[in-house]
């Protein structure tokens, strides 16, 4: 458990990608089977061994402690599980530590009524840390800012393996995958999937270059099609078993019981999760913000799942009945996936349609102007450029798949806050809370409406960090407040994805997205955007056409 | 004699009215007794400075020679008489020259153990309990969820990180005095023999201490004058915490932020100030401490001052001792 319980101590507090990869990397190096396997599963939250209620463990600990003293413990922490790794009384000589194999395996055996002895006893034998761990195990409630796939990145470069192998065989396999190491250590062959249902590695495009790459698009080389704004998944129904996954292989089936029962089907499809909005019959796609109302949720009511129905856009056809279609060109893919939605002939699975052009000028300015019917200029992303004869391969190769965003939008903001970064960026005031004018023209005030990171050079970073310092009119904790009036403050040039409307933020909108994309020296504050401009921008029905300008 | 009469909270801080002299007052007075050498018990500008060779040394240092007009040394375990009462000062283990003080008059002991723990500290000597009638506790970390583990583990922690992350900068974020040359101290005592880098603020306290026989290993300053961001790589730099908020820390390549405290224990304060490595390493003592102390000297009532007074004189009811919040006012609320 030791180890363990420091690497999740480190894992919450480093903030860098690839510092959290070596942690983790350095723990499958160092923890034997199958303490290692459960660790990982812990982290890809792959282990379920929830078994303790918060209110056990008050009722634990009242046990051992005086009521006030565990009040104001708790007062003081504000997390009850570390308030009770930190003030329970050590029974153990330090010895007898029980592992984290001790404690997943015990667990699964057990009733749910042993819970609480069992945890009791590991509880009095564990230093700090390593209850900390365990309470944060049993209630269900490790959060440690780990993405699922970078835990299997890590896994990747600790076997000096590709990740879409992994995730490729990740959901044919078992915690404490111990088949999994003993291939990574080069011991044995890779572990064969035999569960049904497999995630299939996801093809991902690359960006395109206007320069370099765009002469080279001609209609007989590449298809175009709109790039829908949802989520990339991968639909999969094998002999009953159905599945939904994300692109980084996580199984989402959880969250969409409405998708899984349109998947009547022997096959894998490739599409964008959306979701609809009743439109006389017919699909038409809401804003992202209505798909996160279903993202990340635990329970799924019927209420939800009519209010906001998910739909699959398909893209691409990776498997038939018993084919592997991934090997064939595109365009032979595409006639199979036309023939295969054709005969689902579902109101909920349709195709992402194909966007004829005559050359790379006509294509620019599909891009530019995306046609109004359909709302395609309303929720396409942009536009994805594939090779004909491209086979469907894992990863993100150049060359035979670019996506070709739109142009962001762009607003100018006056800067508000700053707030110093994290790790390398600690000294720096690197974080902007920005807002634009609202009320009267002659007594605006400004009103928040984002908050980014700036993403320049370090010369530029000093030179902004300077002016917060000298700029400054208040400070609470690592925030300053900085001057921000009509005719003294700093412009910001915003560049962003989207807008939705939020009641949560005072402006009304939520900006997805949003980066520093210029610091306008030379703009007066007072020139900078209105509120009203940035609600022009929201997405409704019969919206008037959007604002855009050319970014920078 | 009633305790308050031998010793009472006053607006400048404890003040002893038949010897008529303060003990780590927070504003000038004419005959001062100082526990220890961090800022907020020892001030300058005092007429009479009385305390251990090291601390007025400690002074000196920080406010320069003429910090009081008369200053009177100190030797511990030594007693000595202030308009009739005994005064005497005693080991408090805190950082080098830290002692409590002894007030005794007509049979009547107070100690006053200033900031004080229990802890084996390479850079100080150990805390001696002294027997008393009152005893007067600090209560920096008096809450049961302080639990201050083992430091050679918190700076194996530290040695282990560095060879993780041999590229980076270590970031150590140390008080300048005591702790940061208990966390050198330490560093070598583990065997950690390469160069240790420090800011200049720690300069003047570290030749101190290395004077006063403590060996701090080679020690040199954090300067960028010889080399670039890449000299520093893999190495650890010591440095007053507020340093690192600073211009000062962009020097250094892709630093880990390290700080040396015991307010590391809760993991929202090491998130709060940014902290990646958190060293739970404390001048102070914690819960368990504090309360075995208290058992150990057994004084018939407790003073609690500076912190968290409400855990510890709840703690001391449950175990029948008496027990009373003095509110003094001046002492820094997070003096790490
Ligand atoms: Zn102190």
């Amino acid at each position: 458990m030791k180890a363990f319980a420091s690497l999740l101590d480190r894992l919450t507090l480093t903030p860098q990608r690839n510092g959290k990869i070596r942690l983790m990397v350095d723990y499958v190096a160092s923890v034997p089977d199958p303490e290692r396997g459960y660790g990982i599963a812990a982290i890809t939250r792959d282990l379920s061994i929830a078994s303790v209620k918060p209110a056990m463990l008050r009722a634990l600990m009242a046990e051992r402690m005086d009521e006030v003293l565990l009040g104001y413990s708790y007062d003081y922490v504000g997390d009850l599980a570390e308030t009770i790794s930190l003030v329970w009384p050590e029974r153990g000589d330090g010895e007898h530590q029980p592992t984290l194999t001790e404690v997943v395996e015990t667990l699964q055996r057990a009733t749910r009524l042993d819970g609480p002895r069992l945890v009791e006893g590991w509880l009095d034998h564990l230093d700090a840390s390593g209850r900390y761990a365990l309470l944060k195990l049993v209630t269900g409630e490790l959060r440690i800012g780990v993405t699922a796939r970078l835990a299997k990145q890590a896994l990747a470069q600790f076997g000096g393996k590709d990740v879409t192998e992994i995730e490729e065989i990740w959901h044919g396999l078992a915690p404490p995958y111990t088949e999994l190491f003993a291939w990574l250590e080069g011991r044995t062959d890779k572990p064969v999937s035999a569960a049904r249902g497999p995630f299939r590695p996801v093809m991902l495009s690359q960006a395109l270059d206007e320069e370099a790459d765009l002469p080279k698009i001609q209609p007989a080389d590449y298809a175009a099609e709109w790039k829908w704004d949802g989520i990339r998944v991968q639909a999969t129904s094998d002999q009953g078993v159905r599945r939904l996954y994300s692109r980084t292989g996580d199984d989402i089936s959880g969250a969409f019981p409405d998708i899984l029962e349109l998947l009547d089907y022997e096959g894998s499809i490739d599409g964008e999760l959306l979701v609809a909005r009743e439109d006389q019959g017919s699909i038409a796609i809401a804003p992202f913000g209505d798909l996160q109302q279903r993202l990340n949720r635990k329970v799924i009511s019927p209420k939800l799942i009519k209010s906001h129905p998910a739909f699959i856009r398909a893209y691409d056809l990776l498997q038939d009945g018993e084919e592997d279609l991934r090997a064939l060109p595109f365009a032979d893919r595409r006639k199979r996936l036309e023939a295969f939605v054709a005969r689902l002939a579902s109101p909920r699975i349709d195709i992402s349609p194909l966007v004829p052009f005559d050359d790379p000028d006509h294509l620019a300015a599909l891009r530019a102007n995306p046609p109004t019917d359909a709302r395609i200029h309303e929720v396409a992303e942009g536009l994805m450029l594939k090779r004909w004869d491209s086979a469907y391969v894992p990863g993100r190769p150049k060359g035979p798949w670019f996506k070709w965003k739109r142009d962001p939008f762009v607003v100018d903001a006056v800067l508000m806050y700053a707030q110093r970064g994290h790790g390398r960026r600690s000294s720096f005031y690197s974080d902007y809370t920005f807002g634009v004018w609202t009320g009267p023209e002659a007594a605006p005030e400004l009103v928040p409406v984002g908050k980014a990171y700036f993403g320049f050079t370090d010369e530029e970073l000093r030179e902004l960090d300077r002016y917060i310092r000298n700029n400054t009119v208040d400070r609470f904790g690592p925030v300053r407040s900085v001057r921000a009036e009509p005719d003294h403050g700093l412009v910001l040039e915003i560049a962003f994805e989207g807008l939705n409307r939020s009641v949560r933020h005072r402006s009304g909108i939520a900006m997805r997205f949003p980066r520093v994309s210029r610091l306008r020296w030379d703009k007066p504050p007072s020139e900078a955007d209105r509120l009203e401009n940035l609600e022009r921008m929201l997405p409704r029905d019969a919206s008037p056409k959007k604002v855009r300008k050319a970014s920078a | 004699m009633r305790p308050a009469e031998l010793l009472c909270p006053t607006p400048s801080g404890l003040y002893c009215p038949p010897g008529d002299f303060y003990i780590d007052p927070v504003r000038p007075v004419a005959r001062a007794l100082i526990t220890h050498g961090h800022a907020d018990h020892a001030r300058s500008g005092h007429d009479a400075v009385m305390a251990t060779p090291e601390t007025l040394r400690i002074m000196a240092t920080r406010y320069g020679e003429d910090f009081t007009r008369r200053r009177q040394e100190a030797m511990l375990g030594e007693w000595s008489e202030i308009n009739g009462v005994t005064v005497s000062f005693h080991p408090a283990g805190h950082v080098l020259g830290s002692a409590q003080i002894a007030v005794e008059k007509d049979g009547f002991r107070i100690v006053v153990s200033g900031d004080y723990k229990r802890r084996e500290d390479p850079t100080c000597e150990p805390f001696q309990p002294v027997p008393c009638d009152v005893f007067v506790t600090e209560a920096t970390f008096a809450l049961p969820v302080f639990r201050h583990p083992d430091d050679r583990a918190e700076i194996a922690k530290l040695i282990r990180s560095t060879e993780q992350f041999p590229e980076r900068t270590h970031l150590v974020g140390a008080y300048a005095l005591g702790k940061a040359q208990r966390v050198i101290a330490l560093l070598r005592e583990q065997g950690y023999d390469r160069t240790i880098f420090i800011h200049g603020a720690l300069q003047r306290l570290c030749d101190l201490y290395k004077a006063e026989g403590i060996d701090l290993g080679d020690l040199q300053p954090a300067t960028l004058e010889r080399g670039g961001k890449a000299d520093f790589a893999g190495t650890i730099v010591v440095g007053p915490p507020s340093a690192f908020a600073d211009r000062w820390a962009r020097r250094f390549a892709d630093p880990v932020s390290c700080f040396a405290s015991g307010w590391m224990q809760i993991r929202q304060r090491a998130r709060q100030r940014g902290v990646e490595l958190p060293l739970i390493i404390s001048d102070h003592c914690d819960w368990d401490e504090l309360t075995a102390t208290i058992e150990e000297i057994g004084p018939g009532e407790v003073w609690v001052t500076h912190g968290r007074e409400e855990a510890l004189v709840r703690w001391c009811e449950l175990q029948n001792i008496r027990a009373r919040p003095l509110h003094l006012v001046g002492y820094e609320e997070e003096p790490e």
